[in-house]
């Protein structure tokens, strides 16, 4: 998802009894769902886990800001243009909330942002797909925020007391991001012919990398059992995936849009939709820097962040003068 | 010029401003210098886009030819613009952005709170709710123009730049022409000598907080409110207007 | 370099409530992080009042002295109302 591949630094699963006294109180506390806060004892692997997953889901958001952003200037409508602007905002804010989460466990946000620009950090690997057209900032709001929700309303109960406060603030905000998404994919396929093209072209390129979203499969994955122990992740990535399609099937119907996946099916025994197999060889490249726009994102984070140096060290001198100040009147 | 005329041309100048100015503070949504500088500017934009919104509809319901904030918006060409040049300004870096800013908002607020008391009810009424976010904008701007100002030796230099550049940019907000005369005799027009007088103090008192000379007084730009823009306003037109243009009769 | 002061933001978001604690954020000074805590933090009207406090000056008691400060006053059970026992005929107690 966000953080579509944690290393747990776990290699084997130990038993109860296995656990250090200290461990053991601490793995009592996540089952009988008492929330971790910052200055309680943790094991190291759960401190780090945390900030490599909680790092990564805010990275997302501010990379994700990016292609959502190439239409701001050019939104069709002064109403449309305030809400991208109120949704985007809303991404640098999640963005912000989960750093400072990351940061209760220790972590510094220059560190991470660094790790981040070095290519040292993942993000999801959505918001290297481009925004061609307009119908594609409908095609995120519906079908990547959409995802996104699904994945982060069960880590309003993780185990972090500080990533479930962050969890609930951002999942009520993004409740309107999937409906605008929504609004615009409604309006351009009421409009013209052109426009529903439009509309269909967001969907056939966004459809795949948006189950891609959701990670590889992970059911069997020592990583998985661990951070499901440790109540930071709370269903496997096929189990959410599969209700994002079942979701999202109605959805395209009611528009008269088509899913591009010939083998989507309803399945009358399970109730569910069956889907075509995902290219998971694209998933690893787009994830390992290789995708149509990896480059050019973090050469434009870099960017932002070496350009707005200056200013930030500006800020940081007129604050410690004020403190002098403050300190020689007192 | 006839009274409706004027009170058209009139909307389109506080339209105008606050639409070019908020698509130019859009430009840097994800590019900001800092996360919270990303919250920030991003309200100010919204804020001034949603004040375009009110100001527009209200002139096309003035004009009577049924246009709407959008065909206002969108359909309009270059010269058929009333904002002043400073706003059409480009970003730059982000001191000069922070600038044109301070610089606009030291003269909106006044501007707006003037037009809270404006004996037409629907301006009045556009102008208190405006006022209220111009006041913030200035406080926010006029604290980073002194952070920035009297921060680091390099972004001493680079501000006391940017706010030279930008000088000659604000003669034209106080300039008085056919409009504001037609408007005045009715009580609609603000008086823009005592804004002006507002916005020369505060100015005052920010250079010096900050640090910063005031520019030499010189030279005027002028021509934005009549529609004889910078060569920048068409970039930031073509790019805005784009899709209601390409694709005419399309509703969005 | 290193990263502006962290500031702990606290909203009261009704007239008559208390401030309560909603996150934090990066500010250079003390307007920049009201300024901030306000861009940041009461976006959907959440808030008539904004405190904020630099993180480093909030004094904050170990999790580890749980049991000397707070267990302590668990068996105090008589200093709740519901300790005693009235008959239910008395009534205004
Ligand atoms: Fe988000
Ligand atoms: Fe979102």
């Amino acid at each position: 998802m966000y953080s579509q591949f944690v290393d747990t630094g776990v290699e084997r699963m130990r038993c109860a009894e296995e656990l250090p006294e200290l461990e053991r109180a601490f793995q009592d506390k996540i089952d009988s769902d008492i929330k971790i806060e910052p200055k309680d004892w943790m094991p190291e692997a759960y401190r780090q886990t945390l900030v490599r997953q909680i790092s990564q889901h805010a990275h997302s958001e501010i990379v994700g800001m990016l292609p959502e952003g190439n239409w701001l200037t050019r939104a069709p409508s002064l109403r449309r243009k305030l809400i991208l602007l109120a949704k985007v905002q809303d991404e640098a804010g999640h963005g912000l909330y989960l750093y400072s989460a990351a940061e209760t466990l220790g972590a510094s946000r220059e560190a991470l942002i660094e790790a981040l620009h070095a290519g040292k950090a993942k993000y999801s690997s959505i918001f290297n797909y481009p925004t061609l057209s307009w119908a594609d900032v409908g095609a995120i709001g519906w079908l990547v925020d959409g995802a996104a929700l699904i994945n982060q309303i069960p880590l309003c109960r993780c185990s972090y007391g500080p990533y479930a406060r962050a969890m609930v603030r951002i999942c009520k905000e993004e409740s309107f991001h999937q409906r605008q998404g929504y609004e615009i994919m409604l309006a351009l396929c009421a409009g013209s012919a052109v426009q529903k093209r439009m509309a269909q072209d967001a969907l056939d390129r966004w459809w795949w990398p948006s189950l891609m979203m959701f990670g590889p499969p992970d059911a069997e994955s020592i990583h998985t059992q661990q951070a499901m122990r440790w109540k930071i992740k709370r269903h496997t990535n096929d189990e959410l995936r599969q209700k994002f399609v079942d979701q999202s099937v109605p959805q395209a119907d009611y528009l008269e849009l088509t899913l591009p996946d010939p083998a989507l099916k309803r399945n009358e025994q399970t109730g569910h939709y069956d889907f075509g197999a995902i290219d998971w060889s694209e998933f690893w490249s787009v994830l390992k820097g290789d995708g149509p726009c990896n480059r050019q994102r973090i050469a434009t984070r870099r960017q932002a962040y070496d350009e707005g140096r200056w200013v930030r060290e500006a800020a940081l001198a007129y604050g410690a003068k004020q403190d002098r100040r403050r300190a020689e009147f007192s | 010029m006839n009274r409706q005329q004027a009170l058209f041309e009139y909307l389109l100048r506080l339209g105008d401003n606050a639409l070019i100015l908020g698509q130019r503070l859009t430009e840097w949504i994800g590019h900001a210098p800092a996360l919270e500088e990303e919250m920030g500017s991003a309200n100010i934009a919204l804020d001034l886009i949603g004040q375009a919104r009110g100001w527009l509809a209200y002139a096309g319901t003035v004009e009577g030819a049924g246009r709407d904030e959008d065909d206002l918006a969108f359909q309009r060409d270059v010269m058929n613009f009333r904002n002043v040049l400073l706003v059409e300004q480009p970003n730059g870096h982000y001191g000069d952005t922070i600038a044109r800013q301070y610089l606009f908002d030291a003269f909106h607020y006044p501007l707006l709170t003037a037009l809270s008391a404006c004996t037409d009810q629907s301006i009045a009424g556009i102008a208190a709710k405006a006022s209220k976010e111009a006041a913030y904008h200035r406080r926010r701007s006029a604290e980073w123009v002194i952070r920035l100002g009297d921060g680091t030796a390099e972004s001493h230099a680079k501000l006391q730049q940017s706010f030279d550049t930008l000088w000659p940019y604000t003669g034209e907000l106080f300039a008085l022409d056919e409009v504001d005369h037609t408007l005045r005799r009715t009580g609609v027009a603000a008086d823009l000598t005592a804004v002006r007088r507002e916005w020369h103090e505060h100015v005052t008192r920010t250079l010096a907080g900050a640090t910063l000379v005031p520019p030499q007084e010189g030279w005027m730009q002028s021509g934005g409110k009549q529609g004889r823009h910078s060569e920048q306003l068409g970039y930031v037109l073509a790019e805005m207007q784009f899709l209601p243009r390409a694709y005419r009769d399309a509703r969005w | 370099m290193q990263d502006w002061p962290l500031w702990e933001v606290f909203i009261r978001s009704r007239r008559g409530l208390a401030h309560k604690h909603v996150g934090s954020l990066h500010a250079c000074d003390a307007p920049m992080a009201l300024a901030n805590a306000r861009d940041i933090y009461t976006r959907r009207s959440e808030g008539v009042s904004i405190w904020v406090v630099r993180s480093t000056d909030i004094i904050a008691s170990a999790p580890g002295d749980k049991p000397i400060l707070f267990d302590p006053s668990e068996d105090k059970v008589y200093r709740h109302p519901t300790f005693y026992e009235i008959p239910d005929e008395v009534d205004n107690l």
